[in-house]
């Protein structure tokens, strides 16, 4: 039986159509899936906790789908990245079982991506904000699409919890003008160039 | 004066557990944001028709993204509210003028009906700010279960010359509302108040 437990679902999805330069016919769309799940190992030191990411890869693949859909599809989407909060009486480890159900997840549905999918995480209080990186998601070196968005919820995580985020975006920074490799010249083989 | 957008979000939030007792279905709300430039920062302008009219078309287009992101027709919103966060350099009679003359008669054809004030809240700030946009029940204000809010923020907006705009709205009132008072059942919704 799967020890999952939801309190919260959050999506956030942002079209931004400048910032101080020229105006984009097509926005940037950046976007982010959130859950707030119990921490079933909050409270104690537990030596085996890597069962629990079995239990988290129907959630990964729920939260990779509603979020691709909501920002126009898996084929637009170029970048990604994720994330996890956890709350105060749970350890950093307990976050880094996010690692394989969300990436995996965010792969299935966009068909196979080559680049690692750029992480961050911490253990923080009610209110804090969850910077998610996000890189290319076929190579990493793609130096547009490095970006990030950055989430939270009010009211989570609460102690005995965690929150988990997915993140992916549509293209380049807006107004991307700091050289390095470009999309359009990678060989997307190796996941980096 | 045409609005100069920079950046729109959307977030929708699901409650599924509240005070460890399951939500089913989920209580589910949406906040549409619109971040744009403030004309008049800077500067004092007597007339700041331009700006209402700018709030009716948010009030159409936020209203509409917001009750669309929820997924559900606009006949089933619940509840509604709205907000603005003026930017260092604007004035509160800014978002005033975006909120109060002519944003409710859009807002109210994208939910079907409304016959209650729209509850509103303003203020300036900056970016990362919190801005808390008051809920109550869209056509009868006095539904006690329906009197709610959610907060909103976004880590870039306003900037000093923006004024950041949201409109949300609900499918429900609070998760487990038990502190009495008038019912959504019970409301006739006529007035706007019962």
């Amino acid at each position: 039986m799967s020890n999952l437990q939801v309190r919260k679902r959050l999506l956030v999805t942002e079209d931004i159509f400048h910032e101080g330069g020229p105006f984009a016919a097509s926005p940037l769309r950046r976007g982010a899936a959130l859950a707030v799940i119990e921490n079933p190992f909050a409270g104690r030191y537990e030596p085996e906790i890597a069962w629990f990411m079995e239990d988290l890869r129907p959630l990964g693949l729920d939260m990779a789908e509603n979020l691709a859909e909501a920002l126009g599809g898996a084929a637009k989407i170029e970048g990604y990245g994720k994330a996890t909060l956890v709350g105060a009486d749970g350890e950093l480890e307990h976050g880094a079982l996010w690692h394989a159900p969300g990436g995996y997840a965010m792969r299935e549905v966009l068909s196979g991506t080559k680049a690692i999918v750029p992480s961050s995480k911490k253990v923080g209080a009610m209110g804090a904000r969850l910077d998610v990186p996000i890189t290319h998601i076929n190579a990493s070196y793609v130096r547009s699409h490095f970006d990030a968005i950055e989430v939270g919820l009010n009211d989570a995580p609460r102690g005995g919890e965690m929150l988990l985020a997915l993140a992916m975006t549509t293209g380049p920074r807006i107004h991307n003008r700091a050289g390095g490799l470009a999309a359009q010249d990678i060989t997307g083989e190796d996941g980096l160039r | 004066m045409s609005m100069k957008i920079r950046k729109t979000a959307v977030f929708v939030e699901d409650t599924l557990q509240e005070g460890g007792r399951e939500i089913s279905p989920p209580t589910c709300k949406a906040v549409a944001v619109a971040v744009i430039e403030n004309p008049y920062a800077g500067q004092y302008v007597e007339d700041l028709t331009p700006l209402m009219d700018i709030g009716a078309e948010l009030g159409a287009m936020l209203g509409h993204r917001a009750v669309a992101a929820l997924g559900i027709r606009p006949e089933d919103v619940e509840s509604y509210g709205k907000a603005a966060m003026v930017g260092e350099d604007g004035e509160l009679e800014h978002a005033a003028a975006l909120l109060h003359p002519k944003m409710g008669a859009p807002l109210r054809k994208e939910v079907k009906k409304g016959a209650a004030l729209v509850p509103s809240s303003k203020k300036r700030g900056g970016p990362g700010q919190d801005l808390d946009v008051p809920l109550g029940h869209k056509d009868a204000a006095y539904v006690r279960s329906h009197f709610d809010g959610i907060e909103v923020r976004m880590n870039d907006a306003p900037r000093r010359n923006e004024i950041l705009v949201a409109i949300a709205v609900t499918d429900s009132g609070r998760p487990l509302p038990r502190v009495g008072g008038l019912k959504h059942g019970e409301a006739e919704g006529i007035d706007g108040l019962r």
